[in-house]
């Protein structure tokens, strides 16, 4: 049998933020009913790569490709039809605060369906029954608590049964119970709705309990990708750190460093 | 790897309808089930549905299923959900409708 098409093939990535390079050169390439998690420590570059992944920004240089579709290249059809295949759990929810839960969740389906208004209600409060909301869908996210409107962005996301979810950071500023749920949901539904999941955080606990494989980045690089047991076995140095929450030596460039103080176009 | 194909099929059996799925039921053809599974309730007699064959369900398809369930009790009617495939039995557990639908082994129960 040939292995299948990955979902996301990443190549060579850059990244740039002026004239600093927050990627540099990450392949990255995850197949289908995978959990991947990415995992890195502030300023490691994975909110940039998850950037990438949803289109969000052009690489430097490189390619990112959904479904075979090289985002870049795409036009705003094939682009839309990635779209509607694609979920996205933001970190702070991003809910429409003038529209009620379940509005929001419905917003997808009403944005990118035809289906009548019946399967939509009916959809949508699956969802939120899904995420343990059941019977929340005329609260205001206003009146939801931190783990709610977690639970709430996940049920938007997964409104239109995508083949593939992005969450990112999943436990932040959770309490460890709500946390816990949390990951027990993300495994669920790769389990049950065949989801192909990427997982940003930087929570090692929940990283480990739900990947099946982990790529770690550091300063921008691809320091390894692989299962989980094998990242925590791994000799080298910066992920031992990194597992074991020891601050790194920042490495000082000093002309780069110079430049960056004193040239006008830094 | 043999796939069957979408499909939906509606037989008459002594007492009861049968509405046969196959396939993979997702947002692209399941307002084509729902129609037939509001049809097979309209006829008057009880419904089971047979998901035996199904190998993937998206939560567009469950809907046609619950309306459908919905449907029935406002008319005192059955609906039974036949022979449920693991992959379908995975959605309904995650949203803990296997507990809220009637289930049954084989076709001959939809008639209880």
């Amino acid at each position: 049998m040939n292995a299948p098409t990955p979902l996301i093939e990443v190549e060579r990535l850059d990244a740039w933020y002026g004239r600093r390079r927050v990627l540099h050169g990450v392949d990255f390439s995850v197949g289908a009913g995978e959990i991947r998690v990415i995992m890195g420590g502030s300023g490691s570059g994975k909110s940039t790569l998850l950037r990438h992944l949803l289109g969000l920004q052009r690489p430097g240089a490189g390619t990112v490709k959904l479904f075979g579709v090289d985002l870049a290249r795409a036009g705003e059809r094939e682009l839309q039809e990635v779209r509607k295949r694609i979920g996205v759990s933001f970190q702070g929810g991003a809910l429409l605060t003038s529209l009620t839960v379940g509005e929001n969740v419905a917003l997808p389906l009403r944005e990118h369906t035809r289906l009548d208004e019946s399967t939509i209600r009916i959809m949508s409060r699956l969802k939120l029954e899904v995420v343990d909301l059941g019977g929340f869908q005329d609260l205001m996210p206003s009146q939801l608590s931190g783990g709610m409107v977690k639970r709430a962005a996940l049920a938007r996301a997964i409104a239109m049964d995508p083949r593939l979810l992005f969450f990112d950071e999943p436990s932040a500023g959770l309490d460890p119970v709500v946390s816990a749920e949390l990951d027990e949901l993300i495994l669920r539904l790769r389990d049950a709705l065949r989801m192909t999941i990427v997982v940003v955080t930087h929570e090692l606990e929940s990283a480990f309990k739900i990947a099946d494989t982990i790529t770690v980045l550091d300063a921008g690089e691809v320091l390894m990708t692989g299962p989980a047991a094998a990242v925590r076995a791994a000799p080298n140095e910066r992920i031992q750190d990194l597992l074991n929450r020891r601050p790194r030596e920042v490495q000082v460039d000093a002309d780069a460093y110079l430049r960056r103080l004193t040239e006008e176009e830094a | 790897m043999n796939f069957p194909l979408n499909t939906v099929a509606k037989e008459d059996r002594e007492g009861y309808v049968l509405v046969r799925l196959s396939g993979e039921v997702d947002l692209s053809w399941s307002a084509e089930v729902r129609r037939a599974v509001l049809d097979a309730l309209a006829i008057g007699r009880p419904v089971g549905v047979d998901l035996s064959a199904v190998s993937y369900i998206d939560s567009s398809g469950i809907a046609a299923l619950v309306e459908g369930f919905q449907n029935a009790r406002t008319h005192s009617g059955r609906f039974v959900l036949v022979a449920v495939s693991d992959a379908v039995r995975a959605v309904l557990e995650l949203a803990r409708l296997d507990r809220v639908f009637v289930l049954v082994a084989s076709a001959d129960a939809v008639v209880a």
